[in-house]
Parts: C-alpha cells; sequence; structure tokens
C-alpha cells in the first residue's frame, strides 16, 4: 500500500509540478522557499508603503513584525497588530530572519498563455481534424471489422494477416510518395492529407471491433435473416446496438491519437501557422516558454483540459476496451 | 431437384462472398492507396535523386544512396543514438510497467481501480504537453528533481537537457510517463493467470520469488512477447519528444539527432526525397529483420496455454 502510495506520488510529481507552476510568478518560480506552491513574502502597508514580514525574536518569543528601516547591526520595525506603537528597535542582522510567506498564486498566465499561442484557433483546430479523422476512422473501421468478424470470402485469412501485418510497418516508408501524392493533387497545406486516409479503416480499430463482434451471439443474425434483413439493416439494427462500449474505446482512442498526433501536422501544415493543431502550435512556443516555466505550464494545463475531461467522463468503456484489446492481442 | 438445391446454395456463399468483399473492400482499396503503391513508389525513388525543388533533374542513380547510407556518418551516429536509446528504454518498458502492474494487482492494495486510472492517466496526455511538464521538472535550477537531488544527496543535478551525457537518460525518464497501456496490458495478462496455479505453488511450498518468475512470468509472456515487440517498432520510429527537446536541430550537440529525426531532416527540410525514401526502406528492413528474429524466439520463451493460435 504504502509502496503504491509512493509510485503513485512520484509518477504524478509531474502533474502536481504542472498545477502549482501554472499559478507562480517568475519570481516565485525561481525562489526556493516557494518550491511547493505559489508563495511570496508577507508585506504590511504601513503609511502608504508595502513593508516585508519577518519573525523575529524578541524577549516576549517570536512575533511577526514588518521592516521599516533596515540597518546593518540593527532596525526598526512595525508590529502590525498594534502599528500605533510606532518604531521598535531590533538588535541584530534581519538578513538572518525568516520573511512571512503566504500562499498568492497568480491567475496572469493563463490569459497570457492563451494569447501568446492563439489558443482559440488552435483548439478549433485540433478538434475539427480530431472529430472529422475519428468519424472517419470508426465508421469505415466498423463496416471492415465487420466483414471480417461475420462472412466467409475467399482469402480472407491472407487479408485479415495483412492489415495485422501493416500495425509494423514504419509510416516513414509510405510517408514520402504519399506527401509527394497530396502535393501533386493540390492538398498540401490542407487539412485532407490529415483526415481523408482514416476513411479507410485502420489496423487497431478492425482489429478490436471484429474481436468484439465475434463475441456477440450469432442466433441474433440469423433470426433477423430469416425476418428477411440483409446485412447492412443487421449490422446496424443488430451489431452496432450492442457494440456502444467498444464503439467508445474505439473513438476515444482514435480521437485521443489524432488530438496528440505531431508528425503528420508538422509534415503536411509546415509553413501554414494559420492551420495548425495545438501540438504542432505549441512547439512553436516552448522554446519562448523554456524560460518563463509559468506561462508554459499553464498553457500545458489547458491543452489537457478536453482530454482529461474526456477520458474520465468516459473511463469505464474505456478502460473496457483496452482490456479487450489487451488480453485478445 | 438436386442441382437446383445444389445452385441455391452456390449462390447463398457467392452472395455472402459479396458482402464480404463489399464490408471488407474499403481497407483493400485504401491497403492499395496507403500501403501497397506508396511502398513500391518510396522503393522506386530509392533509387533516383528525386528532389522536388528541381523535379527535371530526376534520373535513376543505381545504388548510389546506398551506398551513401553506409559511408554516411550522420546515419551512423543517429543509429548509434537511436540503438543506445531504445537499449536503455525497451527494457524498462517492460520492466517498470510490469512492476506496476504486479503492484497494482496486488491483494493487498486498497482501491485499486484508482491506482490504475493514476498510473493509466499520463498515457493520455499529449507528447507535447508531456514535454512540456518534463522541461519544467528537469530544469536545472528550478525544477523539483534537482533540487529534491539536492536536498537528499547536497550535490547539485545534471543540467538534464542541455548536458550531452544526460539527454539521453532524460528522455527515457519522460518515456515513464508513456507506459499506461503496456501496463493495462499486463494488467490483463495477470489477470488471467488461473488462481489454482498459484494455490497449487502455495501447497507446495514454493516463495513469492520463485512464484513469481516459474509461473506469473512464463503464463503472462504473450504478453510481454507483444508489448516488446510494439515498443522496439516504437523505438526506431522515435520522434515527437526528441524533435522537441532537440529544438528540431538535435540539440545539445547533434545527440538527440535519432534516426527518424535525420530522415525527417533529410527528406522534408533539404527535400532530397531519393536519399530518404533509401532511409525509410533501410529502417523497414533493420525493423522486419529485428521483428523476425523476436518472432524466432519466441518458442524459447513465449508461452502459449492449451489450444491458443
Amino acid at each position: 500500500m504504502l509502496i503504491a502510495l509512493g509510485a503513485v506520488i512520484a509518477f504524478l510529481m509531474p502533474l502536481g509540478y504542472m498545477g502549482t507552476t501554472a499559478f507562480k510568478t517568475i519570481q516565485q518560480i525561481i525562489d526556493p522557499h516557494s518550491v511547493l506552491l505559489p508563495s511570496s513574502p508577507m508585506t504590511y502597508n504601513y503609511q502608504g508603503k508595502d513593508y516585508t514580514l519577518y519573525q523575529v525574536p524578541t524577549e516576549q518569543g517570536i512575533r511577526t513584525l514588518a521592516l521599516v528601516e533596515p540597518g546593518r547591526e540593527e532596525s526598526g520595525w512595525i508590529d502590525p497588530a498594534n502599528p500605533a506603537a510606532g518604531i521598535i528597535t531590533w538588535v541584530g542582522r534581519w538578513r538572518t530572519l525568516e520573511p512571512v510567506y503566504e500562499i498568492r498564486p497568480t491567475l496572469d498566465n493563463f490569459p497570457r498563455a492563451w494569447d501568446q499561442i492563439n489558443f482559440p484557433r488552435l483548439f478549433r483546430n485540433t478538434l475539427f481534424i480530431s472529430l472529422s479523422s475519428t468519424l472517419g476512422a470508426v465508421i469505415s473501421s466498423i463496416f471492415v471489422a465487420y466483414g471480417f468478424a461475420r462472412f466467409r470470402f475467399r482469402g480472407k485469412n491472407t487479408l485479415f494477416l495483412l492489415l495485422m501485418a501493416s500495425i509494423i510497418l514504419p509510416t516513414q516508408v509510405t510517408l514520402i510518395p504519399q506527401y509527394i501524392f497530396f502535393r501533386s493533387i493540390g492538398w498540401g497545406g490542407t487539412w485532407l492529407p490529415l483526415i481523408v486516409p482514416h476513411f479507410f479503416a485502420n489496423a487497431y480499430n478492425v482489429f478490436l471491433l471484429r474481436q468484439y463482434f465475434r463475441g456477440i451471439p450469432r442466433d441474433l443474425d440469423e433470426a433477423a435473416t430469416i425476418d428477411g434483413a440483409n446485412p447492412l439493416r443487421i449490422l446496424f439494427s443488430v451489431i452496432i446496438p450492442q457494440s456502444w462500449s467498444a464503439l467508445t474505446a474505439v473513438s476515444l482512442f482514435h480521437f485521443f491519437w489524432a488530438w496528440n498526433d505531431f508528425f503528420t501536422p508538422l509534415v503536411y501544415l509546415q509553413g501554414n501557422p494559420e492551420l495548425y493543431p495545438i501540438s504542432v502550435g505549441l512547439t512553436e512556443f516552448t522554446n519562448a516558454f523554456t524560460t518563463q516555466p509559468g506561462l508554459a505550464m499553464a498553457a500545458a494545463m489547458m491543452t489537457l483540459a478536453l482530454p482529461a475531461v474526456l477520458f474520465f467522463s468516459a473511463q469505464r468503456a474505456f478502460m473496457q476496451g483496452i482490456v479487450i484489446t489487451g488480453v485478445e492481442k | 431437384m438436386v442441382g437446383k438445391t445444389k445452385r441455391w446454395k452456390l449462390g447463398l456463399a457467392q452472395r455472402e462472398e459479396l458482402w464480404g468483399f463489399a464490408f471488407v473492400g474499403l481497407w483493400i482499396i485504401g491497403f492499395f492507396l496507403w500501403t501497397a503503391i506508396p511502398m513500391t513508389a518510396s522503393l522506386v525513388f530509392s533509387f533516383t535523386n528525386l528532389n522536388p525543388i528541381h523535379p527535371d533533374q530526376t534520373r535513376f542513380v543505381g545504388l548510389a544512396n546506398y551506398m551513401l547510407l553506409f559511408n554516411d556518418l550522420q546515419v551512423r551516429d543517429a543509429t548509434w543514438i537511436t540503438l543506445r536509446f531504445a537499449l536503455i528504454s525497451v527494457p524498462l518498458s517492460i520492466v517498470v510497467p510490469l512492476a506496476i502492474a504486479v503492484l497494482v494487482n496486488s491483494k493487498y492494495l486498497i482501491g485499486k481501480n484508482i491506482f490504475r486510472t493514476l498510473f493509466y492517466m499520463p498515457y493520455l496526455i499529449p507528447v507535447v504537453v508531456g514535454v512540456m511538464v518534463w522541461q519544467g521538472i528537469l530544469n536545472s535550477e528550478s525544477g523539483w528533481l534537482n533540487r529534491i537531488i539536492e536536498a537528499i544527496f547536497g550535490i547539485k543535478g545534471p543540467r538534464w537537457f542541455q548536458d550531452e551525457f544526460w539527454v539521453l537518460p532524460a528522455l527515457t525518464i519522460m518515456g515513464f510517463w508513456g507506459i499506461g497501456n503496456t501496463m493495462l496490458t499486463l494488467l490483463a495478462g495477470l489477470q488471467n493467470v488461473p488462481t489454482e496455479m498459484y494455490e497449487a505453488a502455495e501447497v507446495d511450498g514454493a516463495g513469492p520469488v520463485y512464484t513469481f518468475f516459474r509461473i506469473t512470468l512464463p503464463m503472462i509472456s504473450p504478453v510481454i512477447f507483444y508489448n516488446l515487440t510494439i515498443a522496439l517498432i516504437c523505438a526506431f520510429q522515435y520522434f515527437t519528444q526528441a524533435y522537441i527537446i532537440g529544438n528540431g536541430r538535435g540539440d545539445p550537440n547533434g545527440q538527440t539527432t535519432f534516426y527518424n529525426i535525420y530522415l525527417y531532416k533529410t527528406a522534408f527540410a533539404f527535400q532530397d526525397m531519393g536519399y530518404g525514401s533509401t532511409l525509410a526502406w533501410a529502417m523497414f528492413i533493420v525493423v522486419l529483420i529485428l521483428t523476425v528474429i523476436l518472432f524466432k524466439t519466441q518458442s524459447r520463451w513465449v508461452y502459449y496455454g492449451g489450444g491458443e493460435d
């Protein structure tokens, strides 16, 4: 139990770093007193000016006082609890004293990051690309998986083997001719190369859905066939209604993949910043962001928001879907 | 009469075949459009000096690209970096998720599902975001990791992303965030081990270590095999993290110029698509050979329970 807790804390530490750094100012990030939470030295306003509060050891114990007149060997202080008492003199070096910290998060990083990377545009682009490619991938994979799951035809096993083999094929082998092809039909600098190929099914989705479809009892299809339903009708009225969890899992898988994809947009959209999805758009700014971790983490949190919400709202179906693939592969 | 029935049956089988092809057809078309034809084309390109900047000068150059491949020092460096990284990260990408899977499968653990979700979650974090977060954590001055190192050991931590030696370990550490999927598949494997086997081992007086190596590992070896294959393929295609960390230039000092990054630069930055295709095919052949070797070793260590495949 303790090991698990320790491991999970170590594992999620970066998320904690993200969550707190996003609310820090630059001074707070550098300040070693403010490693965990965004905190700054507390100040006290005396006669229109802000003075830093320190823990001062006195005869009455440790008191929290505001440093008004700093000096080398003795300094003048004001007691915030009783400012009317005037300046208290304390002998000792104030630099050895501990300042009083308070948690003071800043929200500035979010709007600044939002404006700097043109977040709304990146978000819209990514959403459109991911949604349309997910739609294409899921619909086409349903048809293909159904074909492999329910019909006998010549060369089926060979075809299925070929489909599975395409998983180990590095994308780089087909990339250059595809790139040249898309350029030659005028699709360079558009979203089409990122979307259209997904309308032809892919191995992962087909495999998962085929496994799932094969688990649905054939009696139902047969009953529908006797009632005169054709295979297309059976797919829509028998198979799909029973496969929602698998379909959700496949859709989410693909959506996350498309949301995160970096390589394909980098290749096809290079030089068209107005078309960039978040992945590429954000990278353009990472160099500027490394000197300002607060901004970087705010941007990271904003990018994470949608996938996180999706994941937690569809967690059950999603985990089930993964376990199906995991076991069967 | 008999003939008629037979013809009817034949018709049914043919009709089934037609429907089958109609459904699968989409993928067959896609396979030719996006896989078979481009693969052949890139093989052909690899024997040319194709460069879209001067398309009229394109001609066959025979084996020149392949000769260059073997003499190209940058290819040598990039391959060496990729191999070194694969040697560190591939074993770890199995061992670490396996340890976590065993952990979250333990019967002593309360709230298993929460732990599983938490360990899985970072897998879904966009790579770009992950890189940004890790750049913060591993920042040599304000990053948490170096502050922890300084607090515990009293020494300054390395400058992870600026140091030629530490950049590969840093990338490996970053990779731990992507273990979610491997962990879950291994977990599913662990849960499929029949409990009777553990009970029998306990009766025989076997300790937990013996049980793990003699029962658990062999029983989940197919899942390990699957993940190992995927990890190997991914290691050769490693791109995004290295590209961002190296600012697209291979910083520090070319130490993040992985094979795939060199390929990308050759084909798309310098538009040398002939040589780029050669690099792609070389990668494909190496991956293919390694996969075949891995499949051949299967019979030595992968245990398939009765009746599978």
